[in-house]
């Protein structure tokens, strides 16, 4: 590396191969499989004879478990590489930020390593969802309480 | 038929469409990855307290369900269900009762598979 300008030019020229259109491109067409396939699955399990809610959630529980195992067999993050947002935003995105932290830090010890780092995303996600639930919950009360 | 032509189109199409609008936080923001899943969750939660998220799922099914946003959408449905149910105490019960199965799932099997694998060296 010679000079400052000569780094940025390089990282300039690395940041510039993810076109943004080719990008989305990927994340419509795999994201939206992730959940054709979902929309699959629930015919199934209703065809199986499953309520619709009990079948919506062992869609998502099914998603996660597979999400799970490509991330211990290491295929996760190559079609995460490709799809970008495609594998992120659907619930397989969440299984894989609990599991691959918790792969990563089996060497700090499989209690208190991994029982911490399975938090890394986990834990941000439940915090403000129960945070963003818990005011409209307060809200929701408090409108019955005085308008009904 | 015809009927489950439309709810798969629309499952791709919906689903599709909130990882687009994702990429393009990613491509064109500085915000990380673990960040917009906790956008969307709380976008979620929004969509649901403005009644928004039930008729989606309609619509599109797991195209809703699928992506995070369906996560926040269930904790605001179980929040109400729950104040509707206990009143004030549901504000406490309803959000996590109904993310319940999904976080208890990625826990296990994240634990499941933290024993039976090994990390692998990222590629770059």
């Amino acid at each position: 590396m010679q000079n400052k300008q000569e780094y940025l030019a390089l990282t300039e020229k690395r940041a510039a191969r993810s076109p943004v259109l080719r990008d989305c491109f990927f994340a419509f067409v795999i994201g939206g499989l992730i959940c054709l396939a979902g929309q699959g699955l629930r015919s199934l399990y209703l065809a199986l004879g499953i309520e619709e809610r009990p079948a919506m959630t062992l869609v998502t529980v099914t998603l996660i478990f597979l999400a799970a195992l490509f991330t211990g067999l290491g295929l996760f993050d190559d079609l995460a590489r490709i799809a970008g947002a495609g594998t992120l935003v659907p619930v397989t995105g969440f299984s894989n930020a609990v599991v691959s932290p918790a792969l990563d830090t089996k060497s700090e010890g499989m209690i208190l390593g991994v029982g911490s780092k399975i938090f890394t995303v986990a834990g941000p996600v439940l915090l403000f969802g129960t945070l963003a639930g818990a005011l409209y919950g307060v809200l929701y009360y408090l409108y019955g309480v005085i308008f009904v | 038929m015809m009927d489950i032509f439309l709810s798969c189109l629309f499952a791709f199409l919906v689903g599709g469409a909130f990882c687009v609008i994702a990429q393009l936080l990613l491509d064109l923001t500085r915000l990380s990855p673990a960040i917009i899943l906790v956008l969307y969750v709380t976008t979620g939660v929004l969509l649901g307290a403005l009644g928004l998220y039930t008729p989606l799922r309609e619509l599109a099914g797991c195209g809703a369900s699928v992506p995070l946003i369906g996560f926040g959408g269930n904790i605001a449905e179980g929040i109400r269900e729950a104040v509707d149910k206990d009143g004030l105490l549901g504000v406490l019960s309803g959000g996590l009762t109904a993310a319940s199965s999904g976080t208890a799932a990625a826990l296990c099997f994240g634990y499941l598979t933290a024993i039976f694998f090994r990390a692998r060296p990222k590629r770059l």
